[in-house]
């Protein structure tokens, strides 16, 4: 099974292929079950390849397609890596990317059947070029992956092209991503120049011969972190993923929340040598996750839409990846991009059938009171609320706890801020979910008439990414718990990082103290989300101070706005009023003009006469004569 | 004689030939000039092949053929351009070359 692993990648490229030729030709329907289709397929390749990965005695496998760059003494193949961190990735991709699909086939049933098959065909692309990402075995095909996410990205973020903003969003979600994309390809010229390879095994067994704190590494290690804040939205390039919420909602889940933005962590995880191998570095994206985690929560305290809610909890989420990355615990990350792709993944569905329900709005103030008008999507989406809140016994209590419990070991001060940031993920996901679906219905009478609750094709995938948000975390049990199937599991790709590790143990009594510390906690702050906004009212108050600092994000985007992009506005008028027009333009007017001018001039000499011609020609010729003479 | 004279004479021929063909505006005078300055090439030729001749080169006689060479090419242009200025003649009344810068703008 594992030789015919390119099939998983293919098979959405095939439907890539079929739904964006035929997008004219084919009906709805059609594209609809191709779409699917082809990721379904996937999905059950990806399970075959799972369980052949999952048996003990299993290696990473390399299968080698064609020799892609072979230059002097470099070598680049296309070849996918088949080991236990690709394989589970492969798995949240093609499965929760199936379960996006069926979904999006009821959610876009109002787009024009060629937009429709536009929008299959992007996702598919989208989803091959992750399978790419996370399949390759160097990391030239890596920054294939990389790229092609980033570009369907753009497309689907401005998939509604013909509203400017949205289009803006796009534009801005690239230029991000490509800030962080030049780090990432410094990095892999650096690794050519000091390694001359690329591929994941010779690059990590010359990283770890140079041992420790070496300044090459180091640099890869921050120049590939750069690539990741870009892709992961963490600080300063988070700003595009809340501005990305433009697109579909179903891309806001696939894309911008459960899988796309975690190829950072996956990159990171991927070279977690070479991060054990630097720890300032690691320290870096530690501090750099966890400043991401608060402040990206505190922004989604206030908000009022109800996707922009999300993007910034998936913003905070992320930066607890990059905490456990940072904290050395690889692991938990990768635990915590799974148990997140479920239930945020779950969370964004819900809220597109939210959306779908009240013919597009997204503002939370105007809703309210839809627990009774759609019990599925209600009990789900509080499903995704309690996971991601962290109560025990669901997914994200699980992930969380690892995380911090980590942090812990490495330092308090982290341990103590990364609670901060879960309480708070606690209360903004609760205020979200009281206003929204507890008390009285605060829309049009028009939009009441018209609640409903979804169609199966929606509730489906939602139920599903239910039952995945509460049992998902069971794979990763705590060692108070029994044993952590998932730690195990993924032990080899990590096992090169172990000799350099420091350990850290926590005794068994810390650990349920800290579990206890923080359940009970997240507890409290779900009751106090409640007795506040379990009968809000919208009353049209201008908030003040701190509030009104938090709903305007901080002001980063105005920040962003006054010193680089009025700046660089300035820059590129100077450039086009002095340097363009007042130089370039004149200079080259100047000397057409002044060959027009000289022209004049020398025609007075053409006067006619034929004597002042020969004249001319004799005192030529003097002058010759005159001057073959004196050389 | 040496051969200085010649060149002297030649040089002389020549200079009259330039300064008619400056000066004058009778197109036949100019035409004379040209064949004036022609013919002091030649002359100069004449006396070079002489020089050497007597200087023991076998192959002297050589310039002597380019003399008539010249002599038939001048008869050649002497016939067209006596035609030309016939021609002109008829249509102007006057062979003064200055009336010919009618092709001027």
């Amino acid at each position: 099974m594992i030789n015919l692993v390119w099939l998983v990648p293919f098979l959405p490229l095939l439907g890539f292929l079929v739904n964006g030729l035929g997008r004219r030709s084919l009906s709805k329907s059609l594209v609809g079950i191709v779409g699917s289709g082809v990721l379904l397929a996937s999905f059950v390749i990806s399970l075959l390849i799972f369980f052949e990965v999952k048996a003990p005695g299993f290696s990473a496998q390399v299968v080698q397609l064609f020799d892609f760059i072979h230059v002097g003494s470099l070598h680049i193949p296309f070849a996918f890596q088949v080991d236990q961190l690709s394989a589970l990735f492969l798995l949240i991709i093609t499965g929760v990317g199936s379960l996006i699909h069926i979904y999006s086939t009821s959610y876009m049933h109002e787009e024009s059947s060629e937009s429709f098959a536009r929008y299959f065909a992007y996702l598919n692309l989208f989803v091959f070029s992750m399978l790419i990402l996370v399949l390759g075995a160097n990391y030239v095909m890596m920054f294939i992956g990389w790229e092609g996410v980033g570009l369907c990205s753009y497309l689907l973020i401005g998939f509604w092209f013909k509203n400017n903003d949205y289009t803006n969003a796009a534009k801005k979600a690239f230029v991000m991503n490509r800030i962080g994309d030049l780090g990432f390809l410094i990095a892999i010229f650096f690794m050519i120049t000091q390694f001359g390879s690329v591929t994941f095994p010779e690059v990590f067994a010359k990283a770890a011969s140079l041992g420790m704190n070496n300044s090459v590494i180091t640099a890869i290690a921050l120049l590939l972190f750069v690539g990741a804040t870009g892709k992961s939205a963490q600080l300063p390039l988070y700003t595009w993923l809340p501005d990305a919420m433009a697109g579909p909602t179903p891309v806001s889940a696939l894309i911008h929340a459960a899988t796309m933005v975690t190829a950072g962590i996956y990159m990171i995880a991927r070279s977690n040598i070479l991060y054990t191998l630097a720890p300032h570095i690691q320290t870096v994206v530690a501090v750099i996750g966890l400043a991401t985690a608060l402040f990206a929560a505190s922004i989604a305290l206030k908000q009022n839409d109800i996707k922009k809610v999300l993007a910034y909890s998936t913003v905070s989420q992320l930066g607890y990846m990059f905490l456990a990355l940072g904290v050395g615990a690889y692991g938990a990350a990768v635990f915590h991009v799974m148990t997140h792709a479920f239930f945020k993944a779950l969370l964004f569905l819900g809220s597109g059938s939210v959306i779908h329900a009240m013919g597009g709005e997204q503002d939370i103030r105007k809703m309210g009171g839809l627990k009774k008008y759609m019990p599925t999507t209600n009990w789900t989406f509080l499903v995704g609320c309690l996971a991601i809140a962290g109560i025990p016994g669901l997914s994200g209590f699980f992930s969380k706890d690892e995380i911090l419990a980590s942090a812990f070991g490495h330092n308090p001060v982290f341990y103590v801020l990364g609670l901060a940031g879960a309480l708070m993920t606690a209360f903004y996901m609760f205020r979200l979910y009281y206003i929204t679906f507890a008390g009285k219905f605060r829309g049009t009478h028009e939009q009441e008439h018209h609640l409903h609750e979804s169609p199966a094709a929606i509730t489906i995938p939602l139920v599903i990414l239910a039952v995945l948000s509460i049992i998902g975390g069971y794979v990763g049990l705590p060692e108070v718990f029994g044993k952590n199937l998932l730690a195990e599991y993924l032990a080899p790709v990590f096992a090169p990082s172990v000799p350099f590790a420091v350990p850290h143990h926590l005794s068994h009594s810390l650990e349920w103290i800290l579990m206890g510390i923080s359940s009970a906690l997240v507890i409290v702050f779900i009751l106090l989300a409640r007795q506040k906004f379990a009968n809000y009212e919208d009353t049209g108050k201008e908030s003040t101070g701190l509030g009104k600092a938090l709903e305007n994000k901080w002001y980063v985007d105005e920040i962003y706005d006054a010193i680089i992009v009025k700046p660089l506005y300035e820059l590129s008028r100077f450039f086009r009023d002095t340097i363009e027009k007042a130089g370039i333009d004149r200079l080259v007017n100047g000397i057409g003009r002044g060959v027009q001018w000289g022209g004049q001039q020398v025609r007075l000499i053409q006067s006619g006469q034929v004597g002042f011609y020969i004249f001319a020609m004799v005192i030529g010729m003097i002058v010759l004569f005159v001057i073959g003479f004196l050389l | 004689m040496p051969v200085q004279y010649y060149i002297f004479l030649s040089i002389a021929l020549f200079c009259i030939g330039v300064m008619g063909v400056l000066m004058r505006r009778n197109a036949i005078i100019i035409f004379m000039c040209i064949e004036l300055m022609l013919n002091a090439v030649n002359l100069l030729m004449v006396a070079f092949s002489k020089m050497w001749a007597d200087a023991g080169r076998v192959d002297a006689s050589s310039a002597q053929l380019f003399v008539f060479f010249i002599m038939v090419v001048a008869a050649a242009e002497v016939a067209i351009g006596l035609a030309i200025i016939t021609m002109v003649y008829r249509n102007t009344h006057s062979v003064d070359i200055n009336i010919l810068n009618r092709l001027k703008n």
